[in-house]
This record gives C-alpha cells, sequence and structure tokens, in this order.
C-alpha cells in the first residue's frame, strides 16, 4: 500500500486557453472490461481488456501505434509492463520482452515506455496513479518533462483495475 | 439500510456464508456438479443458470464432471492466512477439466511434483472447520492422477 495523490484540471476544449497557455487535449478514450479470475482467461498472458481498450482509444484517437511518442503502462508488476507492451499493440506477443532488452522502451528507443518510472519506481497509490500518467503525459507534450525529455506531440496512458477486470487508455496531444 | 446478516452464518476460514446458501451449493462444491449448455454444448463451473453466448436460445441443464483434468499453470503457496497456514507449501494450480472448463483449486501433491500438462483428477476434501466446535466444511480438491 502506498500513499500519494495526484491533481489534473480538466475544462472544455474552447476555454482551455482561460487557464493555461499550453492546453493538452484528450484525442481518445477507451475503457473495457473483463473478467476477474485468471482461470476464466482465454490467456493468462493477455489482458483483453487492455486489448480492447486499447483499440477503443486509437480508434477515437484516429491515430496509429507508430503516431504515438510513448506510454504510461500500469506496471504494478514487471511482467505487466511486458503485456501491456503486447497487448497494446506495439509488439507481436512474446516479443515485448526482447524489445526491452534491445532498449527499445529506453528513451531514445522505437517506442518508450513509462519515462515517469512508472508505478515500480513512482509507487502506486490506487487510484491516484492513473491520474499521475496524465501528469507525466501533459509534462512530456509541454516540453516540460526536464532529464527525460521526448520529443513528441502523442502520448497515450493505459491504467488497469481489478486485477485486469477493467482498463482504460487514453491518448493526448497538443492543442 | 445494510441489511442484517442471517442469523445462521458459517465463517469459511474467515469469508461468511450463511448455512441455507452453503446447503444450496452443496452437490456443486462437494460433487463437482455444474451446468452444460445444450444449444451450443459449453460447460460451466461453477454452475451457470444461463448461457452467455446463446441468452434466450440457450438451454441449461445440470452435468456432473468426470473430474478428471489437467494442470494449466500453477503457484507454489508459501504464506497463506487462515484455515490455510497450516498447509503451506502447497500448489494451488489452474485446472483444465476435460470437458474444456477451468478452475483454480489447491492440487495435494509434493510442491516438486507439479508439472504444466500433469493429469489430475478431484477428490473430495476437508476444506476446514469453523473453529474447534463450529461446522467442518468439506469441497474437492485435486491429485495427481
Amino acid at each position: 500500500m502506498t500513499d500519494g495523490a495526484a491533481a489534473v484540471i480538466l475544462a472544455p476544449l474552447e476555454r482551455a486557453r482561460e487557464f493555461t497557455d499550453t492546453p493538452i487535449k484528450v484525442l481518445g478514450a477507451g475503457q473495457a472490461s473483463s473478467t476477474i479470475a485468471l482461470h476464466d482467461r482465454k490467456d493468462i498472458c493477455t489482458l483483453d481488456a487492455t486489448v480492447a481498450a486499447g483499440n477503443r482509444a486509437f480508434q477515437m484517437a484516429g491515430v496509429e501505434r507508430k503516431d504515438i511518442g510513448f506510454v504510461e503502462v500500469h506496471d504494478c508488476f514487471t511482467i505487466a509492463e511486458i503485456c501491456a507492451i503486447e497487448d497494446l499493440g506495439f509488439c507481436k506477443k512474446g516479443e515485448a520482452g526482447k524489445l526491452t532488452e534491445e532498449g527499445q522502451t529506453a528513451i531514445g528507443g522505437k517506442i518508450p515506455i513509462n519515462p515517469s518510472g512508472g508505478l515500480k519506481a513512482c509507487g502506486h497509490p490506487v487510484g491516484a496513479t492513473g491520474v499521475k500518467q496524465v501528469y507525466e503525459t501533459v509534462k512530456q507534450l509541454r516540453g516540460d518533462a526536464k532529464g527525460r525529455q521526448i520529443d513528441t506531440e502523442i502520448g497515450m496512458t493505459h491504467n488497469v483495475g481489478g486485477t485486469g477486470a477493467t482498463v482504460v487508455c487514453h491518448i493526448f496531444g497538443r492543442v | 439500510m445494510v441489511p442484517e446478516p442471517p442469523l445462521s452464518v458459517i465463517s469459511l476460514g474467515g469469508y461468511k456464508m450463511s448455512v441455507a446458501r452453503f446447503w444450496r451449493k452443496q452437490q456443486n462444491r462437494y460433487n463437482l456438479i455444474g451446468t452444460r449448455c445444450t444449444t451450443c454444448g459449453k460447460y460451466f463451473y461453477p454452475p451457470r443458470g444461463f448461457c452467455p453466448d446463446c441468452r434466450r436460445e440457450g438451454n441449461i441443464v445440470d452435468h456432473q464432471f468426470k473430474g478428471t483434468g489437467k494442470v494449466v499453470t500453477y503457484s507454489i503457496i508459501r504464506s497463506s492466512s487462515g484455515n490455510f497456514k497450516l498447509l503451506t507449501p502447497y500448489v494451488l494450480a489452474i485446472i483444465e477439466l476435460d470437458e474444456g472448463t477451468r478452475l483454480t483449486s489447491h492440487l495435494v501433491c509434493d510442491i516438486d511434483q507439479v508439472y504444466i500438462g500433469m493429469p489430475v483428477r478431484r477428490v473430495f476434501r476437508k476444506l476446514g472447520e469453523d473453529g474447534s466446535s463450529g461446522a467442518i466444511f468439506y469441497g474437492t480438491k485435486f491429485v495427481p492422477a
């Protein structure tokens, strides 16, 4: 159990510049639910909810995997990060381990994952974690992520609840 | 307003269940009786009264599972709670029954014995007791076939 908090301010796009000079836009969102029991899942290495939620977010945003500059994924455990990279469609099932070993998920790699350090590095105050992922995304897209800056216009977040029973994905972009 | 729990409640190692409900589920727990949909042929354990694929086209009947299957995957539990503390280290396995349904169960064997794909069969075992003067409750576990 960890303690922590995070906050974001949401505003209608038309009014965003009343509050900030650098608003960040929600391009797409996706949510999906699945089973809680591990034995009810088709494949124990796949979260069907991640696959569905990711696809829904991409469909709404109208962008492709190659357009994403980085992803903040829900790495409650190390293997969860590996499975998330595959389930979100950034590589084939079974290849994310190799992708990581090759350095492709580091800053400067093909698809940077968790520039913030993710749940493993920051701790995981349940609930606040999802908002923290958005915070990191906003800092990155504003060019305000000192020491870990990625040069991109589109970022993605992936958050899991109920041991994989529910997943929410968002795609953000500069206005 | 939270409803008052029924007066007759048994504590299944910390998880409370009313005696009436336990009696209703007894055949399912003791004898591995589930259900099956005769429309699509899918099997359900625990029993479902409704086929999520066929919905109103489905026809649900009781099914006595053969009780044999194989290990899909497993974990060795070394630190547990309640009634299970006395059993550690023990094997917790996801078992796929011959009919295709999967469930999670204690697999009663040496922790060195278990392997993915190992054939297993069901047995009737004591699961725990509600304190030294309370009800003893039983259920299904699995052993190497």
